[in-house]
């Protein structure tokens, strides 16, 4: 896949202070995470990427153009849903989506046809001609993301989108980002610090900590390499099991007397691993397909961070 | 497609040349201003001073009309004629300014709402010129635009000879209107983007004009000096129409410090916006 984002060597800087250093990435998903503890750094990263922010070092492209010299075409492909609360509230939803989508280059008439059918696609069809001023913030969030798509982006940046949303509200918006990514006709960037969300959308993630890139995942591929990873509980005593289970192709590594990890190899049945057990009369106690969730990946990204700092 | 169809879908459509852009958020803000039904009432009212006008340039040149009245001529179209006229509607355009400008930016300030802005194709000289469009038309309909019309009316109606001595008045009639509006504008802009509440930016406004015309008779009176006019702005718009209508008029300032000051404010302004005026402030920490 083309990559949509490459950071080469990204730097930003406030008042001498470093708030992003030496990013370097290729990221090319369709739904693409952005990770880290508050404060790490993702929405200026963000921010940067749309030309809001100067790049002090190095420089980054969205689709091959580059954020410090195009920033009028990587606008026109992108659509971004901020964080912060932001509307016009005298405005009815149908005019302002309508407006962004003019404002994004839709002559009059296609931006008020789109604009109708994003609100009834977000699912604020109904709420449509009432004023944004009066929306909850469960519907501000729905408009924002409405406004974000009317023009069609390659790109939609989402900076915490289910923030303050209640659970129903939470999957409506998990629910329409699948959508959206599984429709093929644009790709996303996610910016979190709910590992959930990040998990549940998600094929790519990047994570930041104080400004710096401390891991990258292509969750799509670590799912596939976990599915072949057993935490196994024993019972009996026969210190040549793990040996024996490593003479069927697995990787072993014991953690105590009665437990051992194993990495399985791609063409391993179950069934030789109840008969090793058997023959060596072996009692499994315990047999687990154990994953490494979004949540070890950051844990681990956050301790080596902390290591080498 | 229909809007049941509940899927999303691309746009591949046409679209609409990038320069056009700032075009839409002055319609925006027009369809926004003329929803106060006061301010349509005001602006109607702006034009009863050029319509009474321009009935008398036509009753002036009717001799049939005059003689009913006994009278040779009712007023003289002179250059004099054409400084009064654009001070009285200044006047009116700065009532329109305070009543329009304060509400062009604040809001979209209040709403956090300039990321949605800047982060489409358009820039920040491209919003700030489209907000300033509104007032720029609004305050040309009723200053050079009426101001012209008035000219070209006692031009056809004076004939050859007024034309050929007057001629002059015509640039002079759109760039005496210009630099009004230009320092309306941009003041109204700048305080807009730097005042959050509507009301409050419309008081600061008024405030800008009245005080510093206070604060320059005062320091007129402490220092001993004539360059406190220089804080009077109404003062120093007077001085420079006055200039370019070549009429007496008792300033301390010179024409050039007039629009030497007059474009310095409008820079500043301009300053103003451009520290405002984007999608995040970085606040120093």
């Amino acid at each position: 896949m083309a990559p949509v984002i490459e950071l080469e060597g990204l730097g930003v800087r406030f008042w001498q202070r470093n708030i992003l250093q030496d990013l370097r990435c290729t990221l090319s998903g369709r739904a693409i995470g952005l990770l880290g503890p508050n404060g790490a750094g993702k929405s200026t990263l963000i921010n940067t990427l749309l030309g809001f922010y100067p790049v002090a070092s190095g420089t980054a492209r969205v689709y091959g153009y580059d954020i410090r010299t195009q920033t009028k075409q990587i606008r026109s492909l992108t659509g971004y849903m901020p964080e912060i609360d932001c509307f016009i509230a005298h405005m009815t939803a149908v005019s302002f989506i309508r407006m962004m989508g003019e404002l994004s280059g839709l002559p009059s008439s296609a931006a008020l046809e789109r604009a109708h059918e994003v609100l009834f696609y977000v699912g604020l069809g109904e709420a449509r001609y009432r004023k944004l001023g009066t929306y909850s913030l469960g519907m501000r969030q729905l408009a924002k993301l409405a406004q974000a798509i009317v023009h069609g982006p390659k790109l939609v940046i989402l900076d915490e989108p289910t923030n303050g949303l209640d659970p129903p509200g939470r999957q409506r918006m998990i629910r329409l980002i699948h959508e959206m990514r599984d429709s093929g006709e644009l790709q996303i960037l996610l910016c979190s610090h709910l590992l959930r969300d990040v998990e549940e959308t998600c094929d790519e993630v990047l994570i930041l900590k104080a400004g710096r890139q401390v891991h990258y995942a292509n969750l799509e591929e670590e799912r596939r390499t976990n599915k072949r990873f057993l935490e196994l509980e024993t019972t009996g005593n026969d210190a040549g099991f793990a040996e024996a289970v490593e003479n069927l192709g697995c990787a072993c590594a014991v953690t105590s007397a009665k437990r051992m990890k194993v990495v399985l190899p791609e063409s391993f049945v179950m069934r030789d691993l109840y008969r090793l057990a058997e023959e060596r009369n072996i009692q499994i106690r315990r047999l687990n397909y154990r994953r490494d969730s979004l949540e070890d990946i950051f844990l681990k990204a956050m301790e080596n961070a902390n290591g080498r700092s | 497609m229909a809007v049941h169809k509940r899927s999303y879908r691309g746009y591949s459509g046409q679209l609409t040349p990038l320069w056009s852009r700032c075009l839409i958020i002055t319609r925006y803000a027009f369809k926004n201003v003329f929803q106060w039904k006061l301010l349509i009432s005001f602006f109607v009212a702006c034009f009863i001073f050029p319509l009474s006008c321009a009935v008398f340039i036509y009753v002036n040149h009717n001799m049939r009309l005059l003689s009913m009245f006994g009278i040779s001529s009712l007023l003289n179209v002179d250059p004099g004629f054409f400084f009064h006229f654009l001070r009285v509607q200044g006047t009116l355009g700065f009532i329109l300014t305070a009543l329009v400008g304060p509400g062009l930016v604040s809001p979209d300030l209040a709403n956090n709402a300039l990321p949605l802005y800047f982060c489409r194709p358009l820039s920040r000289a491209s919003y700030v010129a489209g907000k300033m469009l509104v007032l720029v038309s609004l305050l040309s309909l009723i200053t050079w635009v009426p101001g012209l019309l008035l000219f070209l009316l006692q031009s056809i109606l004076a004939g050859g000879s007024w034309i050929q001595a007057n001629l002059w008045l015509a640039p002079n009639i759109f760039l005496g209107s210009g630099i009004e509006i230009l320092v309306f504008s941009m003041l109204a802009l700048a305080l807009s983007a730097w005042i959050k509440r509507k009301l409050a930016a419309g008081a600061a406004l008024l405030a800008v004009f009245f005080f510093g015309a206070g604060l320059g008779q005062a320091a007129n009176a402490v220092l001993a000096t004539h360059e406190g006019g220089l804080l009077n702005l109404g003062e120093l718009i007077n001085t420079v129409q006055a200039h370019l209508f070549r009429q007496p008029w008792r300033s301390a300032i010179s024409g050039g410090s007039a629009w030497t000051m007059l474009l310095a404010v409008s820079a500043f302004c301009l300053w103003l916006l451009a520290r405002k005026v984007r999608a995040y402030e970085v606040v120093r920490g």
